[in-house]
């Protein structure tokens, strides 16, 4: 190696002293959910061993990504970029107050969803490979939340849908294949749009770093067709998110895999849409998102009726929960339409208690067919009589999800509605709550007939349906339930975190120094 | 040779958007398989087109002479070629499967998961 004859100061475009050690932290989660799949992956003859190291794995992420929460509540956006190059040359990892609260949530989720799994997932799930998969779909997810370029964003996108495709087809029974088939093609078409869209946006600003865009977009508005750029996104993130005209393929999809999968992919998936959503719209491309704010509306409340109207219609509980989904969907799509501080903490409070509750409904909708012998409505009955606990229990995350007090789900919708109705938009107000009232309704029905209702028949499981000892089905839906008791009852601490995340978002002054500590863009 | 690349994303965009709007699951796999080539190709195009002046720093130089091709884009799409490609592979035989385990590759028919006389939820108690 002959020594570099460059004139040129390289000190410019590399880092030349040695990263903090606190930075790794912006890249621990994925390595640490790549590391621990592949290693998986190698132990895939003994499936008994994958699970006890599976299960301390996602703990541990908990634990990383908790600590990356409070470093970077404490001190503010936090970047780490690799290979030594500076942004816009390298790929940077940009960690604020968002994206970490939306990673400890979902490895809340994950760790839960890994535990109930234990009794969900037998031998032969076991053998296709659900543990690896699940932490490659955790290293996809929190890789979204973290990375602070859009086109590494893509990727995570990638990494998770292919684990996730993955997992959908566990078991390989009939309408599985059909349900995956649906899922996998909708969610490749969304994100190739997602694609053009990085595409035009690097022909148009010659950078794909957020924070460069960010501090960019301004400058460019009037040449470039952001317009154009921002639709597109709107179309591809609605689209993986299952907001209204592009929903279908939901409903479709989530109720034929095991029920631990779809927990994860309720709990998990559509909020990393919103999340991508949120990014783009509010941080990138603020002005669009003024302009489409009425679009946008449009969407929400057309996706909160038609995600309440299909929970009504529904028999089959896995079904109406996936319906159920989708309102909530459209609740965070109504945040991000109005904007603002109120708006977008809002969408960001809805998104975090939605991670928790929807992965606590699917998780008790197994709980419900092992007790009660199947998912449809029709035949259910008794569970009341059966079990008290349950019921209570059961009841908690029925009056969450249809946003009543005093549990989680109502102190995101108080602020959407408050925040609809200050912007004199009382009819985006009307939606969430006719929705909410239409949900009600929904729940209501399903406690009625499945809980109160005395069991016609002594029903015998038809369904594959969890089994073995009771705290692994009991032990992670206890604690998602104490969580949204807690954040309902004492929800200042989340309202404040989701203020201060929306607030970064409406201005990344932060964001920008942090990726650029000498300020400004090049 | 931008406007000619152009018209020809857009052609690809055309017949991909076509094929995908079939019933057919195999004919809506060609159009994912042309649908990925077109995003490669605007990709290509959004990188700007440069002549037979490869992006390859000379001996003695810094940096890239002016009127060379813009390496990023090609990176991207090196990455976006292996992803689309994977994912064709797993959709293609999914579809096979689904043809197998179904019985047909019409849409139309595939409600293993949906099925036509799913009942309404009991309308009272």
């Amino acid at each position: 190696m002959a020594a570099p004859t460059s004139t040129v100061d390289l000190s410019a475009a590399l880092i030349t002293v040695p990263v903090p050690i606190g930075h790794w932290l912006a890249i621990l989660p994925v390595a640490h959910c790549i590391t621990l799949g592949a290693v998986l992956l190698m132990l895939r003859a003994y499936p008994r061993l994958q699970a006890w190291l599976a299960i301390p794995g996602l703990a541990a992420l908990a634990l990383i990504d908790a600590a990356l929460l409070a470093k970077v509540a404490a001190e503010g956006p936090l970047t780490m970029v690799m290979g030594r190059w500076l942004p816009p040359f390298g790929i940077a990892f940009t960690v604020d107050l968002f994206g970490a609260l939306m990673a400890f949530t979902a490895a809340l989720a994950a760790l839960a969803g890994g535990i109930y799994a234990l009794a969900d997932i037998g031998e032969s799930g076991r053998r296709y490979g659900f543990f690896p998969l699940l932490m490659l779909l955790m290293a996809g997810v929190t890789g979204a939340f973290l990375t602070g370029d859009v086109f590494n964003l893509y990727v995570w996108f990638e990494v998770l849908l292919i684990s996730s495709f993955g997992l959908i087809i566990l078991g390989s029974e009939r309408q599985q294949i059909d349900g995956a088939l649906k899922y996998a093609v909708l969610n490749l078409i969304a994100t190739t749009l997602f694609l053009i869209g990085v595409g035009i946006l690097y022909a148009a600003f010659g950078t794909l770093n957020m924070a460069d865009i960010a501090a960019k977009a301004a400058d460019l508005r009037g040449t470039a067709p952001l317009m154009t750029l921002a639709s597109l996104f709107l179309l591809a993130f609605g689209m993986k998110a299952a907001a209204f005209p592009v929903n279908f393929w939901l409903p479709a999809a989530y109720h034929t895999p095991r029920i631990t999968v779809s927990a994860l992919f309720a709990g998990l998936l559509t909020k990393v849409g919103i999340y991508a959503l949120i990014r783009v719209m509010v941080m990138l491309l603020p002005m669009e998102r003024q302009e489409l704010s009425l679009v946008i509306a449009l969407a929400a409340a057309a996706t909160i009726l038609v995600g309440a109207l299909g929970a009504l219609a529904e028999n089959d509980i896995r079904r109406l929960f996936g319906y159920v989904v989708i309102s909530g969907i459209g609740n965070m799509l109504a945040g991000v339409a109005l904007g603002g501080l109120g708006g977008i903490s809002g969408a960001v409070f809805y998104a975090l208690h939605s991670m928790v509750l929807m992965t606590a409904l699917y998780l008790a909708a197994g709980e419900i067919a092992r007790r009660g012998g199947g998912f449809s409505l029709s035949a259910l009955g008794g569970l009341y009589r059966q079990s008290g606990g349950f019921t209570a229990l059961s009841l908690v995350l029925f009056l969450a999800a249809c946003g009543l007090p005093p549990f989680s789900g109502f102190w995101p919708k108080v602020i959407l509605v408050k925040a609809s109705l200050d912007l004199g938009a009382w009819w985006l107000a009307a939606a969430i709550l006719i929705g909410g009232f239409l949900t009600t309704i929904a729940f209501g029905r399903l406690f009625l007939l499945a809980y109160w209702r005395p069991a016609a028949i002594a029903l015998t499981p038809t369904v594959l349906t969890p089994s073995g000892p009771r705290w692994r089905t009991g032990l992670p839906l206890a604690a998602l339930t104490a969580l949204v008791v807690g954040f309902g009852i004492l929800p200042e601490q989340l309202l404040a975190l989701s203020q201060s995340a929306a607030a970064g978002l409406a201005d990344p002054q932060a964001y920008l120094h942090s990726v650029f500590p000498e300020g400004g863009a090049p | 040779m931008e406007p000619l690349l152009a018209i020809l994303v857009g052609l690809f965009f055309a017949a991909a958007i076509y094929l995908m709007l079939s019933k057919f699951s195999i004919r809506i796999m060609l159009g994912i398989a042309i649908l990925g080539n077109a995003v490669n190709l605007l990709l290509f195009t959004g990188g700007r087109l440069t002549r037979e002046v490869p992006p390859i720093i000379p001996v003695g130089l810094d940096s890239l002479p002016a009127g060379t091709a813009n390496p990023l884009p090609q990176a991207l799409i090196l990455t976006a070629i292996v992803i689309s490609f994977s994912f064709l592979a797993f959709l293609l035989v999914l579809t096979y499967r689904a043809y197998q385990d179904l019985g047909t590759d019409n849409t139309s028919d595939m409600r293993a998961a949906e099925p036509d006389d799913r009942p309404l939820p009991p309308l009272g108690y």
